[in-house]
């Protein structure tokens, strides 16, 4: 007798037995929801965390002073070489009497600042890095290039930016798999339950003839389905929640320390992310959930 | 065919099932394997169906070294017997008809398959009126004949009964050994666990007797003496 074409079996057992254990089915979709939901919120305040530090990280730079014997010709050169190094993101020059407008900024009247001579500052140029990560890396090569006779570098800060950012990176990967492992372990108890009570059904199969992969399929089939639906229920609540958390922070006033990303910016990532997660976690789970059952 | 060749087998928890058992049944007889409650007769059994391996010996069954079978082949090894059980152990929410297609669809037959074989092995052991039946409708010998149904459809080359008539009555137990020695007469090899001697002494069988783990006797035409 020939293997048949086992793909439309699998679907319609896996649809059926959803529906004939529906109180399982419930307690497993409940399950992945929370899941998700935890993780989800996880990782939009890691989203969050992250973008605003990368817009603080945009707006970092620092300063190599010019040799003020340089002339206009030597500075143009100086600026292409700087720009020509590795990481270095753009070049601005800045005229010293610019340089020295901008010092005075917000103090016209005040006594203390007018009679600051002009050669005080220096000609210099404003460096953008493109990774913060190699900030000192990138400093130490353009104070290294002929005519640059000083320069202002926050390094501490900018170290500080990279920490900040690693960590909350680190952490919220460190939780979703934790959570990821937990709710695995929760879907595979809760279909492991479904599947002791068709153990007999199992064990008639084993008997049949029925091959391991013939006898998971509609199990996880099921898996699939519940964690997916799981999924869809979750996208909603995370959307609704997400939605009340924006509001809430735009009424409190903090959105000028810190921006939130809208809903619609992410919703794509944020479904997909459920409907993969949703998907393997029931599939998965419920793979291990029937794995005891199939030594026969 | 069966190779049973200096078998023994010691459970986990120091039970010493088989002691050296020897045992050699060719394509198309007829056996009764025969003995006490604990005697090692569902021991045989599982390790047929490889449901345990032997502590000692060969064991080859259908042309398959049990000794050696990899995972992915004990299907294919099943496929070639077909189990009954003293309990029927059927589908109760599955009709007559749902509990044959469940074992044929198991080994991946088609629609095509089952429409064609499902009312001959109905017919066979004459329920083909009850095909929408549900076992729970049905008395233990009905259901039984439909475990036979179940065990025969996919054409195996061995039936193995453990216990069969256990929970029925003798007239039942005589209908369904009647039924298997038909099936053996169409060329299915049949082994039967039974410890119901007046059944065995009735059907001129070979009867091989096991006492303790080990093969106590094996007569051709014999009856129940162990």
């Amino acid at each position: 007798m020939r293997q048949g074409f086992n793909i439309g079996y699998f679907f319609k057992e896996g649809f059926l037995s959803v529906f004939s254990h529906g109180l399982m089915s419930f307690a497993a979709v409940c399950m992945i929801v929370a899941c998700l939901i935890i993780m989800g919120s996880f990782s939009l305040l890691a989203m969050n965390v992250d973008k605003n530090l990368k817009q603080l990280e945009d707006e970092n730079e620092f300063l190599a002073y010019i040799d003020e014997s340089y002339t206009e010709y030597e500075i143009n050169k100086l600026s292409e070489q700087v720009r020509a190094l590795d990481n270095v993101a753009s070049v601005k020059f800045i005229a010293k009497e610019e340089a020295k407008a901008a010092y005075l900024e917000g103090h016209e009247g005040d006594g203390l600042y007018a009679n600051i001579p002009d050669d005080v500052f220096r000609d210099r140029l404003s460096i953008h890095v493109v990774d913060l990560s190699r900030f000192t890396e990138t400093v130490e090569a353009v104070k290294a290039l002929p005519g640059v006779a000083g320069h202002r570098a926050e390094g501490e800060l900018a170290e500080g930016f990279v920490a900040v950012r690693n960590a909350v990176t680190a952490v919220a990967w460190v939780l979703i798999a934790i959570l990821a492992a937990v709710s695995l372990f929760i879907i595979a108890n809760t279909i492991r339950l479904a599947t002791f009570a068709r153990r007999e059904e199992i064990a008639i199969m084993k008997m049949c003839g029925a091959t391991d992969g013939f006898i998971r399929g509609p199990f996880v089939v099921e898996g699939l389905i519940l964690g997916l639906m799981g999924a869809v229920v979750a996208f909603v609540i995370q959307w609704a929640v997400y939605a009340a958390v924006c509001r809430a922070f735009v009424n409190s006033g903090a959105v000028t320390l810190f921006h939130l990303m809208e809903f619609r910016e992410i919703w794509g990532r944020v479904l997909s992310v459920f409907l993969l997660s949703g998907a393997g976690i029931g599939a998965v789970g419920s793979g291990f959930a029937i794995r005891r059952f199939l030594q026969v | 065919m069966i190779r049973l060749i200096d078998v023994y087998k010691e459970y986990d928890n120091g039970t010493k099932a088989l002691r050296g058992i020897d045992l050699r049944i060719e394509d198309g007889e007829f056996v009764f394997l025969v003995g006490p409650s604990g005697s090692g007769k569902s021991t045989i059994i599982k390790l047929l169906t490889a449901e345990v391996t032997a502590t000692q010996g060969r064991v080859i069954v259908n042309g398959y070294n049990l000794n050696n079978i990899r995972r992915w082949q004990i299907p294919h090894m099943r496929r070639t017997l077909g189990v009954i059980f003293q309990d029927f152990r059927l589908i109760e929410k599955k009709t007559v008809q749902g509990n044959l297609e469940f074992a044929m669809r198991t080994v991946g037959a088609s629609g095509r398959e089952m429409r064609k074989r499902i009312p001959y092995v109905l017919d066979l052991v004459g329920l083909k009126e009850k095909a929408d039946a549900y076992p729970n409708e049905m008395s233990g010998g009905e259901q039984q004949r439909v475990a036979i149904a179940r065990a025969l459809v996919n054409n195996p080359r061995m039936i193995i009964a453990d216990e069969p008539t256990g929970n029925l009555d003798p007239k039942r137990s005589l209908e369904i050994m009647t039924l298997l020695e038909r099936i053996n007469s169409m060329g299915t090899t049949v082994l039967v666990v039974t410890h119901e001697k007046d059944l065995v002494n009735r059907f001129s069988k070979r009867v091989v007797a096991i006492k303790d783990g080990e093969m106590v006797r094996d007569g051709q035409g014999g009856y129940y003496r162990v």
